[in-house]
Order: structure tokens, then C-alpha cells, then sequence
């Protein structure tokens, strides 16, 4: 809370004392870039990211409350197993619904690799069951003991094999984005901490005269904590603005383009962008606090 | 005012000042003189703390510098004012926010249409360059406003460092004039110079005692002068 009432504090601005560095310099405009570029990336890093975690949220709800029973037989036995199989469900704790795929069910799914004219009525294929979860689940062990004694040819997926991988995957490229955020950060602190201490190098003189006349080492970095930090906000709302353009322009969310057409931001979270002009400005603000601190120190 | 008690220097393994013990009391003139590279400067940063004693003590106001955080010897700066030959100016300001600058660090309300200031520019003959940038001001008119910056918070003591190094005869007798008036108003005056005919003229106006400094000791300089 310091922190930010130190931040609140410097952020009004006193004319006459940033008045007393120097306006000029070419650290302005390369201040200004850096911070604009970094937040142009880190908007890209943001939309990996929450997309990333929309991905895994949605493969992990949508798998994990649904299993599917397999049931391989010869013709004549297909359908008392298929019943054992059903009575067996129905007995099962943690189990909503329950039930057996329809040959026109089985005819879409095998759609994508054998196309519309396959005689699937004509094909051994097996039976498909789909299950249901309430919150509370299933025992899958417990369930294959069971359909092994009911139903010989019947095989439980409850699609953890690579629902898992799947899953990790999203998560991990979601935690890469947000690591991407953190560098991002890094990043920048160190562009205007190098950008600082050119800035106090070339101001020697103005600051070795504001020392004779009894200035204190806060009151001249607050001189150039508040123009950095000016310069970082002013460059990463620029970056901001852009980046968010070019994330709206991308092409919008469809099936059939997969994940790269649901990189952005949905609903609400359109808004998180607006933080990392907050997040460059907290950046700078301690960047260039601690570069002239740690300068002014070299001066008696 | 400011008390120096057994204080030696050193710079590089050399001594440069050794074994001073001196007061400068109120309402005092002292001269400092000696040759180039004698040691008057450095006395001067020892008595604003931009300097510190290698062994001794410097005390302003009864407070050793040595003890003193930044923030307090800071502090200590706003009641000594510093007159240096360069005068160093912050050329991107106005003369009139150049002299108001200790005011302004101190965070004294804008000082730059006040009648102090306004007053204070008068006494130095600068009215007229109050908007002019220090690069645009002769050497005479540099010096008095660095006189005009020293004196703005109203301080105790005024250090001057070769005051009228760059400056012609005409213009450095005007200098003496403003700090014999500032003397008369009780501030102890301390000025490092080398030119001898500046302190004999002053001697004739104000009671100023002379320091030599002559191997690397602070002497107090005989009738010679």
C-alpha cells in the first residue's frame, strides 16, 4: 500500500520540479518505444494466455464428465450385452445417464474418415455408450471389475488417457503467456533502467547543482521517476490501443479454424488489457526509483 | 557557526589539509588565500559537507557532518549559500527559477513572482535579465546571480569560491560591495580568493581576518597583506 500511495504521490506531478531536468533527450523516444512495443506484446501474451486457459477449462469440463463404454461382441450377443451393460450402469454410483449411440449416431462419428456412404449396418462395428457423470463421478476401477464379470466384450474410456496431455498441454501453454507477461515485465524494467541511468549520466551537472542547493536524493529522483513513468504510460497505452486492434482484427472464433482463431478476448475479459499501462507505469515507477536512488548515492 | 577541530584531509594517500582547528563565528569575514591547488576549495566543500574530514571533526551548528544522513546534510545546505567560480546554473531555466531554485527544492510555494525574489534581483542589478538563460549572461552578471541564489534562503553563512576569478575589476569591487552589505546584516561571510588587491580593498571597508593556507595548515596571515 506504500508502494502505491508512493505511486498516487508522485503520479499529480509538480511542474516546477520536473522542471528542473532537462525536457530533452533521446531516452525520451526510446523510453516511449520500448514501453509501447512491450505492451503491444504483452497484449499478444495476454490473449495466448487467457485463450490457453479457455482451451483447458473447456477440454477439461467437457471430457471430464463424460466416459464411453465400448462393447465388442459376436452378432448374437451384441445386445444382451449391451443390456447387461445398461443394467450395470444403472446400478452404478456417480453415474447421471447413461446410454446406448444410435447407428445414425456412429454414422456421424465415423463421418470425417469414411464419408457419407458407408454401410455402417452392414459393418461389425461396436456398440457405443455414452456416460454421463453427476458431481460426485465414478469409480472407474470398481465399474471395469463389474462390465468384466456382466459383459466380457464390454471396454470402459473415460478418455483420461488423453484427456491428460491434452489438458497439461493447454495449461502449460497458458503458463507459458503469462511467464511471456512476467519477461515482458523484466524486459522493460530493464530497457528504462538503462534508459534512467543514460538520462542521470547525462544530467550530472543539473544534478550535482540541485545537491548545492540542498536538494534531497527523493526530491530529485521523484524529478525523473515522474517523467520515466509518464513516458512508460504514455507508451503503453499507445501499445495497448494497438495491440488490442490487431487482437480484434484477427479472424473470429470458428470451429473449423481451431485454436488460432480463438486467440482474443472474450466478454469481460476485453478489459484486462487496460492493465498493463497500470503494469508499465508500476514497472518505470520502480525501475527508474531505484536507477536514480542508486545513483544519487554516488554523489556527495 | 561552523567548527573545525583537528581536522585533516586526505585525497589519493596524500594529505591535502592537515590538522586544522579553527572557529567561524557569527557575523564573521574571513578571507581564505593560498596558492592554486593549496587546499581552498576543499576547505570550502569540508564546511558544506560535499567533502568529509579524513580524521577530525567539521561541525555546523554544532552538528558533525560526518553523523549527518544525506536528507540532514542536505538540510544543512539550505542555510549555508555556495558561490563557485563556475557558478553552476541549470542553462535550461530562466534566471528568475535559477536564483528561486534552493526555494523550489525545499518546497516553498512559486517563488518566481514574489517581491522577494523581485527584490532580491534588484539588489544584484538583474531586473531586467529575470526571463534571460544563463548562457545568455556575462561573466559579472553570472556571478551576482549566483550571489542572488546563494542568499535566497536567507542563510547563516555564504561560502564564495573565487568569486571574481572571471570577472574585471570594476565587477568584482561591486561583488565585495554586496557581500560587505550581507557581513553587515550578520551573515558570516567566507571567500577563497588568490587575488590579494580584492582583499585589501575589502580590509578598508569590513574587519576581515585573512587565512593563509601554506603547507597544507590554516594560518592566520600577518600584516603582509
Amino acid at each position: 500500500m506504500k508502494f502505491i500511495s508512493r505511486l498516487a504521490d508522485i503520479l499529480p506531478g509538480d511542474t516546477r520540479a520536473d522542471r528542473v531536468v532537462p525536457p530533452s533527450g533521446f531516452t525520451v523516444g526510446l523510453t516511449v518505444f520500448t514501453a509501447g512495443a512491450m505492451a503491444f506484446l504483452a497484449v499478444f501474451a495476454l490473449a495466448l494466455s487467457l485463450a490457453s486457459g479457455r482451451l483447458a477449462d473447456r477440454w477439461s469440463d467437457a471430457l471430464a464428465r463424460t466416459a464411453t463404454i465400448r462393447i465388442s461382441a459376436p452378432e448374437g450377443q451384441m445386445q444382451a450385452q449391451t443390456d447387461a451393460v445398461m443394467a450395470v450402469l444403472v446400478t452404478t454410483p456417480g453415474i447421471a445417464d447413461a446410454r446406448v449411440l444410435t447407428v445414425e449416431e456412429q454414422r456421424v462419428l465415423l463421418l470425417p474418415w469414411f464419408g457419407p456412404d458407408l454401410p455402417v449396418e452392414e459393418l461389425p462395428l461396436p456398440q457405443l455408450i455414452e456416460l454421463i457423470e453427476d458431481d460426485t463421478g465414478f469409480d472407474g476401477d470398481s465399474l471395469r471389475l463389474r462390465l468384466a464379470g456382466e459383459a466380457p466384450g464390454a471396454v470402459l474410456d473415460d478418455h483420461t488417457r488423453w484427456r491428460r496431455p491434452l489438458v497439461a498441454a493447454a495449461g502449460r501453454l497458458r503458463l507459458l503467456g503469462w511467464i511471456s507477461i512476467v519477461l515482458i515485465g523484466a524486459t522493460t524494467a530493464a530497457m528504462i533502467t538503462l534508459s534512467a541511468n543514460a538520462a542521470l549520466a547525462a544530467n550530472e551537472r543539473v544534478i550535482r547543482t540541485l545537491r548545492l542547493v540542498g536538494a534531497r536524493d527523493l526530491y530529485i529522483a521523484r524529478a525523473f521517476v515522474r517523467r520515466f513513468t509518464g513516458r512508460a504510460i504514455q507508451g503503453a497505452v499507445i501499445g495497448t490501443a494497438l495491440g488490442v486492434l490487431a487482437v480484434a482484427l484477427l479472424p473470429s472464433d470458428q470451429s473449423a479454424g481451431g485454436f488460432l482463431t480463438g486467440l482474443g478476448f472474450q466478454g469481460w475479459t476485453w478489459l484486462w488489457p487496460l492493465g498493463i499501462p497500470v503494469l508499465a507505469a508500476l514497472v518505470a515507477y520502480g525501475a527508474t526509483r531505484a536507477a536514480a536512488l542508486r545513483v544519487l548515492r554516488g554523489y556527495t | 557557526m561552523i567548527e573545525f577541530d583537528k581536522v585533516t584531509h586526505s585525497y589519493g594517500g596524500g594529505e591535502l589539509l592537515s590538522d586544522i582547528t579553527l572557529r567561524l563565528t557569527k557575523g564573521s569575514f574571513h578571507f581564505l588565500t593560498g596558492p592554486s591547488g593549496a587546499g581552498k576549495t576543499t576547505f570550502l566543500k569540508l564546511c558544506y559537507g560535499e567533502l568529509f574530514a579524513s580524521s577530525g571533526s567539521v561541525r555546523v551548528g554544532g552538528m558533525p557532518l560526518r553523523d549527518l544522513d544525506r536528507d540532514s546534510i542536505a538540510r544543512i545546505r539550505r542555510t549555508i549559500g555556495v558561490v563557485h567560480q563556475d557558478c553552476q546554473f541549470l542553462d535550461h531555466l530562466p534566471l528568475d527559477e535559477n536564483i528561486a531554485l534552493p526555494m523550489t527544492v525545499a518546497g516553498f510555494e512559486d517563488m518566481r513572482h514574489s517581491d522577494d525574489l523581485k527584490d532580491l534581483m534588484s539588489w544584484v542589478g538583474l531586473s531586467k535579465q529575470a526571463s534571460a538563460l544563463p548562457p545568455q549572461l556575462s561573466g559579472g552578471e553570472r556571478q551576482r546571480a549566483a550571489l542572488a541564489r546563494a542568499v535566497m534562503m536567507d542563510p547563516d553563512v555564504i561560502l564564495a569560491d573565487e568569486p571574481t576569478g572571471n570577472i574585471d575589476w570594476e565587477m568584482s569591487m561591486r561583488l565585495l560591495q554586496l557581500l560587505v552589505e550581507l557581513n553587515r546584516m550578520g551573515k558570516t561571510i567566507v571567500i577563497a580568493t588568490h587575488d590579494l588587491n580584492l582583499i585589501r580593498t575589502a580590509k578598508a571597508q569590513v574587519a576581515a581576518r585573512v587565512l593563509r593556507i601554506k603547507d597544507r595548515r590554516v594560518q592566520l596571515a600577518g600584516a603582509d597583506l
